[in-house]
């Protein structure tokens, strides 16, 4: 396949493990809208990867791009080695996916709904137990759908995805609706299918709970993608301050004066806020420190995927690039 | 074909699931008997009728409700699917668009089946037990049942087509319910109203071709004319002189009419991007 020739973006995998996705110059339009804009994006297999990018940003789009829904307006597109807009049904049996808002029929039970998917999809029925097992549905096995709460439905339809075993999972939002300890036993559920090689894409809004789980940060804007890679990476290329909280009962003027070079915010009179580059780090901490009893406690905060994401993705008002 | 075969079960179980089978068949069932033990109220009898007049009967009464009934539980075969967002997750499964709308098309069509079968099944079999019933007749019946499932087949047909064109459920109830009126209530006065305002413009040679474009008169045609006795009773003798189609002929129609909007539907929904 000649895409395989064109120029891809570097990316920092340490080895070099088959190819799930490799993207090149991918655009897909409606009418005058571009929802995804020459798109290019290679990820190894094995990879549990964030999409991350505002509304409108085209992920859902790319997401469809993949499962072969909707055929690219250009560019050219290769998913586990085949082109996902032709490919035979085989392919389809190799994905696993969980749509934004899943919706099923509500007059099944959660197991019939199962074992329907289970059937189309050619998985064993066996499985279907396990899943509802897995995923924490088993007491409500026998139930309709109609019962189910959002985070049940939600789980309902990781259970679906799951089906099969995929060589490719894509999530759209996946936890939204889910309380923090079904998004705990989730994360283990994808740590546990990626162990066993399978490439998992995972698109959210919410960033901090994506930062421990993922390899990779994909960052999609206007329909393109404007940083991919490990978080690390991506925080060195951002060159984002760290920011340090220190405490320092009564002496917050003082503190302030001596560090009048790094951008100092006082809260109330103990409380500091420090910012500087990554690299003096060591310099401003050994400061502090030879500051004695003055100060009681430092917090210092590395910038976090929320500020890594604001910095690769301005808000549309702040971009001078705008909004596609 | 498995693919197909799971998808129209599904849909039959979600038909008994949700109780229109049910419902069609009770309703049927009730019609049926209603017609063949009691009305005869034209005749100022009671008691039950031979069964070529049930035959006739309830064919009357299958122009009305089978394409109703039809349109009511396929409307949103399609759009209600895309619309609750089950299809968009349906599709990323091992199965083509093709499958999905033969499958389904398969499923709904089973559940006409089993309504008509049981239904009027019930109600001939009473009739012809209580009243009487020679051979040609059971073979009018038996052309009932068959004849009224291919109707209810032409107007589930039309309604994917809609339901694969729109994109909202609530437009494809309101076309569902526009075709039943256009063709089930207006077509017929409109024709009439042909004849008469043409004044012989439209003459014996054009008409019959004309009752052949609507899918609710050919199978009036089928079900009255093809047999002496129904013929006789149905006061259509003089029509089906002129009217010189041969039963296979009108049956080709009605399929034509199955089969075209099916694939008018199958060529929408495989062109629609999701």
């Amino acid at each position: 396949m000649n895409i395989m020739t064109k120029t891809m973006p570097v990316l920092a995998t340490q080895d070099d493990a088959e190819t799930a996705i490799l993207a090149s110059g991918l655009a897909k339009q409606y009418g005058e809208h571009r929802a995804v804009d020459g798109l290019n994006l290679a990820i190894a297999a094995g990879r549990t990867v964030a999409l991350i990018g505002h509304n409108g940003a085209g992920k859902t789009t790319l997401m469809k791009l993949i499962l072969g829904l909707i055929r690219p307006s250009s560019g050219e597109l290769a998913v586990l080695g085949a082109q996902p807009s032709i490919a035979g049904l085989d392919y389809r049996r190799q994905i696993g996916f969980l749509p934004e808002n899943v919706a099923f029929h509500d007059e099944l039970t959660g197991a019939q709904m199962l074992r329907f998917y289970a059937n189309l999809k050619g998985a064993d029925l066996a499985q279907c137990t396990a899943l509802l097992e897995r995923v924490g549905l088993s007491f409500a096995a026998n139930r309709r759908v109609k019962t189910y709460s959002k985070g049940m439905r939600q789980r309902l339809g990781l259970a679906q995805a799951l089906l099969g075993t995929p060589r490719l999972l894509l999530l759209d939002e996946p936890t939204t609706g889910l309380d923090p300890n079904s998004r705990r036993e989730f994360f283990s559920i994808i740590r546990e299918l990626s162990r066993g090689g399978a490439t998992v894409i995972i698109s959210s809004h919410i960033l901090t709970e994506l930062e421990a789980q993922t390899d990779l940060v994909a960052i999609m804007k206007g329909g393109h993608l404007v940083g991919l890679g490990p978080l690390d990476t991506l925080r060195q290329r951002a060159d984002l301050p760290v920011r340090f909280q220190v405490t320092c009962p009564g002496a917050a003027n003082r503190i302030r004066s001596a560090f009048s070079d790094l951008a100092p915010v006082t809260t109330g009179t103990d409380n500091v806020t420090l910012s500087c580059p990554v690299a003096q780090k060591m310099s401003v901490l050994a400061r502090l420190v030879a500051l004695g009893t003055d100060v009681t406690d430092i917090d210092i905060k590395h910038p976090g995927l929320d500020e890594i994401y604001h910095h690769f993705s301005p808000r549309p008002a702040d971009s001078s690039e705008g909004a596609a | 074909m498995k693919a197909i075969c799971i998808i129209a079960g599904k849909e039959i179980t979600d038909g008994l699931r949700n109780r229109w089978v049910l419902g069609a068949t009770l309703l049927l069932a009730g019609l049926g008997f209603a017609l063949a033990f009691l009305g005869s109220a034209p005749s100022g009898q009671l008691g039950v009728k031979p069964l070529a007049v049930v035959v006739v009967s309830l064919s009357s009464l299958t122009i009305f409700l089978m394409p109703l009934i039809a349109l009511l539980i396929s409307y949103d075969a399609i759009v209600g699917e895309v619309e609750r967002g089950c299809m968009l997750l349906l599709l990323t499964y091992p199965i083509t668009k093709a499958q999905i709308l033969v499958g389904k098309f398969l499923g709904h069509t089973g559940i006409l089946a089993i309504a008509t079968i049981v239904g009027y099944g019930a109600a001939g079999i009473a009739a012809a037990i209580g009243g009487d019933a020679d051979a040609q007749s059971w073979q009018a019946f038996a052309n009932l049942i068959v004849s009224s499932i291919l109707l209810g087949c032409s107007f589930l047909a039309l309604a994917y087509w809609v339901s694969a064109s729109v994109r909202e459920r609530s437009t494809a109830a309101g076309i569902a319910i526009g075709i039943w009126f256009a063709l089930v209530v207006i077509y017929d006065l409109m024709l009439m109203g042909l004849l008469i305002g043409t004044k012989g413009w439209i003459d014996e040679t054009i008409f019959p071709y004309l009752l052949l474009a609507n899918p609710a008169d050919i199978y009036r045609l089928l079900n009255l004319t093809a047999f002496d006795n129904i013929r006789s009773f149905s006061g259509m003798a003089g029509l089906s002189e002129q009217a010189q189609f041969a039963p296979i002929t009108l049956a080709v129609a009605l399929l034509a009419w199955i089969i075209v909007p099916l694939l008018l539907a199958g060529r929408r929904f495989i062109r629609s991007e999701s």
